[in-house]
């Protein structure tokens, strides 16, 4: 497995506010098409490193490729390769699903038959017809979310970034929720997921527990049950938490 | 381009779905151009008068007609005693006394010249020239009438007392000053529409969050800022044709020049004042924030822009100020095309510097659009 193509590698990443050091000497590499969980407590800076991947901040040091590009000096070749889905809900709400869709599927460039060809099979698959023409804000928050993945691999990018997307949803969305990651992964789209819920930990490939800016393990969710001898991630979490 | 075409088709789509500021569009420009002008303009429709007739003959009459006639003055009774009169006014219950003396028909016919006395409430120096010009019209008028019945020579001598004249404001009739006001509203309503929708629609992308998703996509900062421009353009495009509208319709206001240099010189306006909107906006985190700044450049400049008070009265130091007032250009130019028939070549200048701030301010927008924080 860790023969595969790696397309992020991060090296000795440091972001610091002020005296706050946010990200404390991140090393890690994502491999091509794996399902790559971010986990950490609130305040532990997935957020933050999350934000340096997709060229929405500034790193303070280290050494930072994205699908083979700087994050220094090729954001915006970054930006064409990756989709993002934040943690601030950020669909329009006076917009409907369709319009929503169009319009991110546009300012990617898609043509204006492709956008609309794979807005029908979307709905389709996502099984939103009854509510297509509906304003964003008017449908539950479980409904946007599968929209705003959806969004955010529209474009079918290499890598699509999670920002804790199943925060406030119910246990039967998220494990939907899950199900639409699955089906990106195994188009080849490479998942990069932050989540603080341990049991949507076991789905990822490989997780790595960021404690106080610092990645404190990082290994196969099999793995690190079996070093830490417990049973659930749950308790993973709880002994490096504790340490 | 493609890119840039589906920010504005979006856009269209939020601004007539918001049920709060469709109708402002529409219903800004009524309101501004009715309440505003009206109440900024020198009425002096109800000019109280008393009227102390001591001659009691036809002429005397029929002056007194012309005056009771006219909208601008209302009679309020007829007396013989000077002193009652002055009292009134000592009371504040009339704003002029004419005093016909005995002997003024007589005079008038006998000798082609007599005298008339009007006393002015001087309180307001600018409505005592007003009250005093206006009288001083029908008097003539008056006389004027008398000449082409009689074709003879009638000369009507005025004695002010205790009245300041100020003959610099005669020329403020009521129906000029009306004129003169609706282009100077309308300047401030294309540049609220504006200068607001853009900026406040920015602030609210980044209040929303969805900045965020669109900085996380590889759209360029010009397409972003231009496809935040356009739609408002539009906008303010319409609402300049709309409220141009309602002037002529209500006001009747004159349109010596050529409406397409106006809409011209509208266009390269815009894009200056909409650049200063979106600047403002990346300067801004908040709504708040941005509103504060719009309201504070808003009435800077619409005071410094000779709305009311003519720019070349200020000091030098205050016009030079304004040679980076974009409201005072439009201000000035929507004058002369609308009032005086300028042509291009009279406000070349103006065009040249417009168009100047237009490129620097949507060029400091643009730059100032961070897609990184």
């Amino acid at each position: 497995m860790n023969q595969r193509k790696t397309i992020i590698s991060v090296n000795n990443l440091v972001k610091k506010f002020g005296g706050f050091v946010a990200n404390d000497n991140l090393t890690f590499d994502v491999h091509e098409g794996e399902i790559f969980g971010f986990l950490g407590a609130n305040g532990a800076g997935k957020t933050t490193a999350i934000r340096i991947l997709c060229g929405l901040s500034y790193p303070t040091s280290g050494k930072i490729l994205v699908s083979g590009f700087d994050v220094y000096t090729q954001r915006e070749e970054i930006k064409r390769n990756i989709g993002y889905m934040s943690q601030k809900f950020s669909l329009y709400e006076d917009l409907n699903i369709r319009e929503n869709i169009r319009f991110y599927g546009g300012i990617y460039g898609m043509s204006s038959s492709a956008i609309r060809r794979k807005t029908d099979e979307l709905i389709e698959e996502l099984d939103l017809s009854d509510i297509a023409g509906t304003l964003i804000r008017d449908i539950p928050l479980g409904w946007r979310q599968k929209v705003a993945f959806s969004v955010a691999v529209f474009h079918e990018p290499k890598i699509v970034f999670l920002d804790e997307p199943t925060g406030g949803v119910d246990p039967l969305t998220r494990r939907q929720f899950w199900e639409h990651i699955y089906r990106a992964a195994a188009r080849g789209i490479t998942v990069f997921i932050t989540t603080h819920y341990m049991d949507e930990a076991e789905y990822c490939e490989r997780v790595s527990i960021m404690a106080e800016g610092r990645i404190e393990a990082l290994d196969s969710p099999e793995n690190l049950k079996n070093n830490y001898g417990v049973k659930t991630m749950d308790e993973v979490f709880l002994k490096i938490a504790r340490k | 381009m493609r890119t840039i075409l589906y920010i504005i088709q979006k856009e269209f789509k939020q601004v007539f779905r918001n049920k709060t500021m469709l109708p402002m569009i529409f219903v800004l420009p009524f309101v501004q151009l009715l309440i505003l002008v009206n109440a900024a303009t020198m009425d002096m429709k109800n000019i109280d008068m008393i009227v102390v007739d001591m001659d009691l003959s036809t002429s005397s009459r029929s002056l007194i007609e012309k005056f009771s006639h006219s909208p601008f003055f209302t009679l309020l009774k007829t007396t013989f005693s000077v002193d009652e009169a002055e009292n009134r006014m000592l009371e504040n219950e009339t704003d002029m006394i004419l005093v016909i003396p005995a002997g003024f028909e007589h005079e008038l016919y006998g000798q082609g010249a007599t005298s008339l006395q009007i006393q002015v409430d001087a309180i307001n120096g600018m409505t005592a020239g007003l009250i005093n010009g206006y009288a001083t019209q029908i008097i003539n008028g008056y006389t004027l009438e008398l000449l082409s019945e009689t074709g003879r020579n009638a000369l009507i001598n005025l004695i002010p007392k205790n009245i300041t004249v100020n003959h610099s404001f005669w020329y403020n009739s009521e129906l000029e000053f009306k004129h003169y006001m609706v282009p100077g509203i309308l300047t401030i309503l294309l540049t609220i529409i504006g200068m607001f929708l853009a900026s406040l629609n920015l602030v609210r992308e980044k209040e929303m969050g969805t900045i965020e998703q669109i900085n996380v996509t590889p759209i360029r900062k010009y397409q972003f800022i231009i496809g935040k421009l356009v739609p408002f353009w539009i906008i303010a495009m319409f609402e300049l044709a709309f409220g141009l509208g309602i002037g002529k319709l209500l006001f009747n206001i004159p349109v010596e020049g050529s409406l397409l240099l106006l809409f011209a010189y509208a266009a390269l306006y815009l894009v200056a004042v909409l650049g200063m909107g979106l600047l403002i906006s990346t300067l801004s985190q908040t709504q708040q924030q941005a509103q504060f700044l719009n309201f504070f450049v808003l009435v800077t400049f619409v005071m410094m822009s000779g709305i009311f008070t003519p720019a070349e009265s200020m000091p030098h130091w205050a016009q030079d100020l304004n040679t980076i007032n974009p409201l005072a250009y439009f201000m000035r130019v929507i004058r002369m095309i609308l009032l005086k028939g300028s042509e291009f070549r009279d406000v070349a200048g103006d065009f040249l510097a417009i168009a100047i701030m237009a490129v620097v301010l949507t060029a400091l927008a643009t730059w100032r659009y961070r897609k990184i924080a």
